[in-house]
């Protein structure tokens, strides 16, 4: 496996209508990373995401997971390798049961069902959910159902984990939760999201997207203190950094960021 | 009976289905062979048959009272289809008067009988239907169906509809409350705004449909649906099972067992052509 997991170069893409939605991208991501890619809606950064496990395939451009380009015919090593979790948990939830969701990834790999059912287990409790294992995805909550997607993308024992937005429509003790796990994965963590409070807490690293180009990508306290940056991408730096809206007091100054360990 | 408490009832049909009973633990592909014989039984005799068709309520009550499942339920919600199932007979009695027989100084007419006959098939068709669900659970009878040779395309798509069934009925209900939110005066939606409102859910679910598509083959999906539970076995309990139940759908087919106990008076007076000459 090369050192640099992901490396995308001269990436462009454009929607089936004209639109285009990536301009051109150079990243490289390394190996145990956690990447923040942020920015306005309509940035590029679902599209990016889908790039990354073969969703699409590069019209232009060129990019690796490891040494395995994203083609056509690579597809399924490609997704063995990258796990993405989807925006909404109710299209990633596909199965009768949570079990059975969980274990479609494993099973369709190709692993006897014992073993398989062994993963689907371990998956669960990896994000707390043995629990509902039994229970149709329907019947869970916000939160449940995006602790269960990630555990279907787990169960595939994934080198990087990819997810597009995953806080949304969680409500706070939800979302504190899902750091907190997020938190506990040692895999490469690329994570597409809105949440810039999110990023400040889990990721290291953070690339700013403004209509299809990567705008910045470097250290991400650094980054959420460039107002200037981030009022041109259309952000605004994380409440953390905002302080009270009255008296500006309590602002937290993140110059070097130090993502916390689980434990921490 | 709004949306939402339509999907409140069908969730506690699912909720009934993980309920321990016997009649639960039997093996689904049982469960379907019997209804789905019984459906054939009932729907196969003619269609002046009003007496003939009231034996066929046994089946749906027991499997009702068996597997512990309230029959208010059933029958409210078997209820539901009543306007469908009149607007299809409604006009019956007007096209076939031919007198069959009076009560008093009633005539019974044919259009009469063959309307009372489809209300009550469709009431029992139903009822059948919503307690095969609630001992059986929707799921496992996709999954006896798959078993009993149904092609694994068609049975994808029953899984897929009833799993995205609550999700499009979510969006639904929060399209029409975003309506009614903006409609000072007009509660009901015209014509024209169900059309919308449908083409708008259709174009959604097409988008919804490409993306679980692309969460499939994320995870590896090549066409067939891995299953992982433990099969179940088809034992004693479900031939005796389908044993019973099918010697007696045999019977109440053939014979018109109502009619024969009514004609008992006139068959113990030892009037010929009854069963007991």
């Amino acid at each position: 496996m090369s050192h640099h997991i992901v490396e995308l170069k001269g990436l462009s893409f454009r929607y089936p209508d004209g639109t285009p939605a990536l301009d051109s991208i150079d990243l490289t991501i390394h190996h145990g990373e956690s990447v923040g890619l942020v920015g306005a809606n309509g940035a590029g950064k679902s599209t990016l995401l889908q790039h990354l496990c073969g969703v699409h395939v590069p019209q232009a451009g060129r990019v690796r997971v490891g040494d395995v380009p994203v083609l056509p015919s690579t597809l399924g090593e490609v997704r063995r390798t990258v796990g993405l979790v989807f925006q909404d948990p109710d299209d990633q939830l596909f199965m009768p049961t949570v079990a059975e969701d969980v274990a479609f990834g494993p099973l369709n790999i190709g692993l006897p069902p014992e073993e398989a059912a062994q993963r689907v287990d371990e998956a669960l409790a990896q994000v707390d959910a043995l629990h509902l294992k039994h229970r149709p995805p329907h019947r869970l909550s916000g939160g449940e159902k995006r602790a269960v997607a990630i555990a279907t993308v787990l169960a595939c024992l994934p080198d990087i984990m990819v997810m597009d937005e995953p806080s949304a429509n969680l409500d706070p003790h939800s979302r504190r939760l899902l750091i907190n796990l997020l938190r506990s994965f040692h895999h490469t963590k690329i994570l597409a999201t809105h949440d810039l409070d999110m990023v400040l807490d889990l990721c290291e690293r953070t690339v700013v997207m403004h209509k299809g180009r990567i705008m910045a990508d470097g250290p991400t306290g650094e980054l959420f203190s460039d107002i200037e940056l981030l009022t041109a991408c259309a952000l605004e730096p994380p409440l953390r950094m905002q302080g009270c809206p009255l008296c500006g007091a309590g602002k937290e100054v993140v110059s070097e960021l130090t993502v916390p360990s689980a434990s921490g | 009976m709004g949306l939402d408490s339509a999907l409140h009832e069908i969730r506690h049909l699912d909720d009934l289905s993980s309920k321990d009973t016997p009649t639960h633990r039997l093996d689904a592909r049982a469960k379907v062979l019997v209804t789905l014989f019984y459906l054939v039984s009932m729907l196969s005799l003619g269609r002046y048959e009003v007496s003939a068709l009231l034996p066929f309520a046994a089946f749906p009550l027991l499997l009702a009272v068996q597997g512990e499942v309230p029959l208010a339920l059933l029958l409210r919600r078997a209820a539901l289809a009543l306007p469908f199932v009149i607007f299809v007979g409604i006009f019956n009695p007007l096209i076939d008067r031919a007198v069959h027989f009076h009560v008093g100084p009633l005539a019974i007419t044919g259009g009469m009988l063959s309307f009372a006959s489809i209300v009550l098939r469709s009431l029992l068709a139903v009822t059948t239907g919503l307690a095969l669900v609630a001992v059986t659970g929707f799921d496992q009878i996709c999954r006896a169906l798959g078993r009993l040779g149904m092609p694994t395309t068609l049975l994808v798509q029953l899984q897929f509809l009833y799993r995205y069934l609550f999700v499009l009925a979510d969006e639904a209900l929060r399209m029409l409350h975003a309506r009614v939110q903006r409609c000072a005066k007009n509660n009901h939606p015209t014509l024209r705004e169900y059309r919308t409102l449908l083409g708008s859910l259709l174009l959604r679910t097409l988008d919804r449909a490409g993306r679980v598509h692309q969460a499939m083959l994320c995870r590896g999906f090549d066409g067939q649906m891995p299953d992982l539970r433990p099969t179940t076995t088809f034992g004693p309990a479900e031939w005796r099972f389908c044993a019973i139940w099918g010697l007696f759908l045999i019977a109440v087919r053939i014979l018109n067992i109502p009619q024969h106990l009514g004609n008992l008076p006139l068959y113990l007076g030892g009037k010929a052509g009854g069963l007991f000459p």
